[in-house]
């Protein structure tokens, strides 16, 4: 569907912001119930939490972060062409300039995210 | 009639009252999440890893007002803004009376999750007793 309607970028950039939205919204379901999960049955959060730290957990969450990390840039995109409807015709070239920002961004917590799953030191260390 | 449209987003409601409030407030918990959410996301799984982020961790970042403070006004943007944007979406694809019962379950679950996480996050003590 996504391949062959003809609605270009801005098509995909709305269609990226509602699977995205969506998406986030069922980890903000969950992540309500195991912050409430961990004041009510902290050894049972505790024992869960190598879920977080398996491999498919930390696929799961940079899935996560990348929903996250789009749908913001593209919602600024948003509320700059709601309010600056000028900037509406250049709707093609912000959306551009999300992916670049997106790669800026994205990439370097992609790496810490992972590293630990390839059983490496994540590279950035905040002494902590 | 000329209506304004962008290509992602919806127009804005003509009028005034509750859909031109929604649109608004919309856009106004998307810019503060857009710090909020993010600003989560960096500290709870850049800076520190969430494997590592066990009942006690949580209890330490809350023993001050200030995080639980800025953490509840996060949760307040999030659940009016993820539950309004997934209404959205229904109305898109749902009409008469299922769209009215599956809008107010979807109040209802907004309520609920917005009333869970408050209650978690006021009554989560200073330091959780898990032997680990």
């Amino acid at each position: 569907m996504l391949l062959r309607y003809r609605g270009s970028e801005g098509m995909l950039a709305w269609a990226f912001h509602r699977i995205s939205g969506v998406a986030i919204w069922a980890f903000i379901l969950l992540h309500v119930f195991d912050i409430w999960l961990a004041n009510v049955n902290p050894k049972l959060y505790d024992d869960l939490l190598v879920v977080y730290g398996s491999p498919l957990g930390r696929v799961m969450e940079s899935l996560l972060g990348a929903a996250l990390l789009y749908h913001a840039l593209n919602g600024l995109r948003i509320v700059i062409m709601d309010f600056w409807p000028a900037m509406t015709r250049y709707h093609k070239q912000l959306w551009y300039a999300n992916w670049v920002l997106f790669a800026v961004i994205g990439l370097p917590i992609l790496i810490q995210i992972m590293a630990p799953a390839f059983g490496l030191q994540p590279p950035f260390s905040f002494g902590g | 009639m000329a209506t304004r449209t962008t290509r992602s987003g919806s127009a804005r409601p003509r009028g005034s009252g509750w859909e031109l409030a929604v649109w608004y407030l919309m856009r106004l918990t998307g810019v503060g999440l857009f710090v909020l959410a993010l600003a989560h996301f960096i500290i709870v799984h850049f800076i520190y890893d969430p494997a590592l982020q066990d009942a006690n961790w949580i209890a330490a970042r809350w023993s001050g007002a200030a995080w639980r403070t800025a953490d509840w006004l996060m949760l307040t943007f999030v659940v009016f803004h993820a539950f309004m944007g997934v209404r959205t979406v229904l109305h898109d694809y749902t009409e008469g009376r299922t769209r009215m019962i599956l809008t107010l379950l979807l109040y209802l679950g907004a309520l609920l999750l917005f009333a869970m996480g408050t209650i978690g996050l006021v009554t989560f003590p200073d330091a959780v007793k898990v032997a680990s």
